[in-house]
């Protein structure tokens, strides 16, 4: 059986009733909100995306009897539950800022001037309580409010930037904007840069290795297997700083 | 939720074993790496080699070639429309460049085609984004740390995955561009995970050599995907997107170059017209076609589009008897069946168990070799664990990296999967993971060269919808490394080309309508159609009583 197959499951297993928006469905209580779609007979094109907890395409809400509180996943990660009245949202509308990283000023204020609408942040917490990523949301909301860009890109690195934050912020923000904004800003301009990718796009450029791949590229395949066996392996448990014993084709 | 109990009894023979192979580890006593004879051996296990799963192909351009059924079907198959009811004189969207797919290749590539000077179209078939590159977790390859490694090794490297037969020149170019990649990923703001001194950390995949797999945590690709997409939504005056509209032929002029292609509107069912100087294929890999029935790893529109089209209109198929099953898919919890355990599990230490908690392959193999040694174990030797769905798995023991490594790794390292299990009731720093093969990568595709051309001017190629440069079997972190490269360069030669070497002819569909003559010549019945665009998982029950539906393929309209 193929994983995304839910009609081929086994017919024993127990059905519980969802409502997708509303109306009534049976379902095999195994499944993902996701396969239980396909099952109630869906062919989805909205709402669906890796189907593998990433690309933030099924951000979902949900309740369930007797529970005053909105639930949130996603649907492709979700198990039904009986009873559960589900709404996959695939899109949102949402202000975002165009810029160029290379012009940007990476300074504190960069959220303010982009997205001034974050000051309209009223300290609800919904948005952390709208997310599928256990993120706390509006703790890194609050970082970029201070303009403490590192923190709010680490804060918000897991972001899959489904939109139900945004969905649900009273003040109308766009948090995951906010948060990939400070991302690209930290990655770009704060964090330390790494200068030995420099030093070896440099070194191919002066065609140091040039000699070397073009004899490896012209070599039987019977020579170049002895070749690749004797290369010396890193060892697994070595620091970064490790050198092979020859220096040769470096 | 969690480990049912008889499971949990099994998870006792790992942890029995675990503090005598952790001290082996400690001592770099590793599990015995197989030799090149013991390698191809262990191959004949490897699904490729089922003959049974494979035909040769009775049409097209590279027609005798033995490929899976499953892809046969993609190729031999009609156009989605009749060609006679296409205005090609009504044309809906111009443009320079259009680039069909909105992936990590197809974004790549509309990037470089703009920075060239061209206005630029992105066609995809769902979201701008939704694609594998979104999924890629481990990382991408690069020979970046000067003084232990050079693009010589990870020549060598690719090589040696790819059983030798790579294509050199294209081998060539990966391995070269490497480091600029990943110097151009880090200007657009790429968190790469570094030292605090800005140097990258890497670590070790299958079959490399030096540690050159660079990562963002554990989902190096979405990191990636993200940062290029926003980058392309930076530029909206010259790059534009149409999403949910895929490509389902392209359109040849009077001369026979590609200029542009016919587009279906998933939503409003509309077939929309594009003409473009030149045209980027970068639909990506076809997971989703279930080669020999395998779970997969892929994203829901991975159907291998641009393989139909580009094959209709006379490229050929090149590596595409080479499928790659990822060692290490979950098996259990049903619900997360398929999914990818990144191979960086590995990369970190954690071995791969039996039943018995014991070694039976060295966890570092490459992909095709580690998989079939483990299909091997659940097979022939017998040692698999069964799950309670009646499938087979072996442990892949993720707790070893917390003693290996310092507890709290496999939480900060491993993020994405520690949050996702644990929603299962399994926590994958206490408890190991129960892991099968599945279907991951389409090693082989079009043929293009090492400038992104096709042999059909004005067509562009790359990503993963190419063949060539993995050969055989792809290594770890050379598919993200894949589509920068290779989309990159398919951009720019594609602006190139559009500026200055392009030339209008009469739009015409005349290969489509010649194919599908070729098709009924074979005897091809007509119903098999394709690009497919979406899979089929409709529910037979359901379908039964949709008396009035029509299926068009799989899409029901």
């Amino acid at each position: 059986m193929s994983d995304t197959q839910a009609s081929k499951l086994k017919v024993e297993e127990p059905l519980v009733p969802i409502f997708v928006m509303g109306k009534r469905y049976e379902i095999p209580a195994s499944l993902t909100i996701q396969k239980a779609l396909e099952y109630a007979g869906y062919q989805l094109v909205r709402g669906v995306g890796c189907r593998g907890g990433i690309c933030g395409a099924c951000g979902t809400v949900y309740r369930v009897p007797g529970d005053h509180s909105i639930k949130v996943g996603l649907a492709c990660q979700t198990v039904v539950e009986r009873d559960m009245r589900i709404a996959v949202i695939p899109f949102f509308p949402v202000n975002r800022k165009v810029y160029n990283i290379r012009d940007v000023h990476p300074g504190p204020e960069i959220f303010a001037q982009f997205y001034p609408e974050i000051m309209r942040c009223m300290g609800c917490n919904t948005c952390t309580k709208s997310c599928p990523m256990d993120i706390n949301t509006m703790e890194y909301i609050s970082a970029a409010i201070r303009g403490d860009i590192e923190k709010a890109a680490n804060l918000s690195f897991d972001c899959v930037m489904c939109g139900l934050c945004t969905a649900r912020c009273p003040g109308e923000l766009a948090q995951y904007h906010i948060g990939i904004l400070a991302r690209r800003v930290y990655g770009r301009y704060i964090a330390p840069k790494a200068t030995h990718v420099r030093e070896m796009v440099g070194r191919v450029m002066q065609g140091r290795y040039e000699d070397g791949l073009r004899r490896l590229m012209a070599t039987p395949i019977e020579e170049l297997k002895p070749i690749y066996t004797k290369r010396e392996i890193e060892p697994e448990l070595s620091k970064d700083e490790w050198a092979p014993k020859s220096a040769e084709n470096l | 939720m969690g480990y049912p109990p008889e499971l949990k009894k099994l998870i006792q023979n790992v942890e029995r074993t675990r503090p005598e192979r952790i001290a082996a580890k400690k001592a770099a006593r590793e599990f015995r790496a197989m030799t090149l004879d013991e390698r191809n051996e262990m191959l004949h296990h490897h699904p490729d080699y089922r003959e049974e799963g494979r035909r040769e192909l009775i049409a097209g351009p590279s027609k005798g070639y033995r490929i899976a059924h499953e892809y046969c079907e993609i190729l031999e198959a009609y156009s989605r429309y009749n060609p006679e009811d296409i205005d090609l004189n009504t044309v809906h969207y111009t443009t320079d460049v259009l680039v069909i797919g909105g992936g990590g290749a197809g974004t790549a590539a509309a990037l470089l085609a703009e920075e060239q000077g061209a206005k630029v179209l992105i066609a995809t078939k769902l979201r701008h984004g939704d694609a594998n590159t979104m999924m890629a977790e481990g990382g991408i390859q690069a020979a970046t740390k000067v003084g232990k490694d050079s693009p010589y090794f990870h020549y060598l490297d690719v090589l040696g995955g790819g059983h030798f037969v790579n294509d050199p020149e294209l081998a060539y170019t990966l391995v070269t561009e490497a480091p600029d990649i990943i110097a151009w990923l880090e200007d657009l703001g790429c968190m790469l995970s570094k030292y605090p001194d800005g140097r990258l950390k890497t670590m070790h995949g299958g079959g490399t050599c030096r540690k050159r797999m660079h990562y963002a945590a554990d989902i190096t690709g979405a990191e990636i995907m993200r940062t290029i997409r926003e980058e392309a939504r930076n530029r909206p005056d010259s790059i534009s997107v149409l999403e949910f509209s895929p490509a389902v032929d392209l359109i040849l002029n009077e001369h026979g170059h590609c200029e542009g292609a016919v587009l279906f509107n998933l939503e409003t069912h509309e077939y929309l017209i594009v003409r473009a100087k030149a045209t980027v294929i970068a639909t990506g890999g076809s997971g989703r076609l279930h080669i020999q029935g395998f779970m997969c790893t892929n994203h829901y529109g991975a159907t291998g589009d641009g393989l139909t089209i580009a094959y209709r209109a006379g490229i050929p198929v090149r590596f595409l008897h080479s499928i790659q099953y990822h060692p290490t898919g979950a098996v259990f919890p049903e619900q997360a069946e398929g999914l990818l355990i990144t191979e960086k599990v590995r990369g970190a230490g954690a071995h791969v168990l039996n039943i018995d908690g014991l070694q039976f392959v060295y966890e570092r193999e490459p992909r095709d070799i580690e998989a079939a040694a483990i299909i091997r174990e659940c097979t022939i030797v017998g040692k698999g664990v069964p799950t309670p769905t009646g499938k087979f798995g072996v442990w892949l023991d993720s707790p070893m990296i917390e003693i290996l490594s310092g507890a709290g790794t496999v939480r900060r390292e491993f993020p994405g999967k520690y949050i996702l299990f644990k929603r299962y009731g399994i926590e994958i720093d206490k408890e190991p993971m129960l892991i099968y093969p599945t279907l991951h990568y389409q090693n082989g595709g079009l043929a293009y060269d090492n400038k992104g051309r096709t042999s059909i001017p004005g067509l562009f190629v790359g990503g993963e919808v190419g063949g060539g440069v993995h050969g055989e079997n792809r290594l770890m972190g050379n598919s993200l490394l894949d589509v920068m490269v290779f989309g990159r360069i398919a951009g720019k030669s594609a602006a190139s080309y559009a500026l200055t070497e392009y030339k209008t002819g009469r739009l015409q569909l005349d290969h489509v309508r010649r194919y599908n003559r070729e098709l009924e010549a074979a005897g091809i019945p007509p119903s098999k159609m394709a690009p497919m665009i979406l899979p089929d998982y409709s529910n037979p029950a359901v379908r039964k009583r949709q008396l009035t539906t029509d299926y068009h393929g799989t899409l029901r309209e």
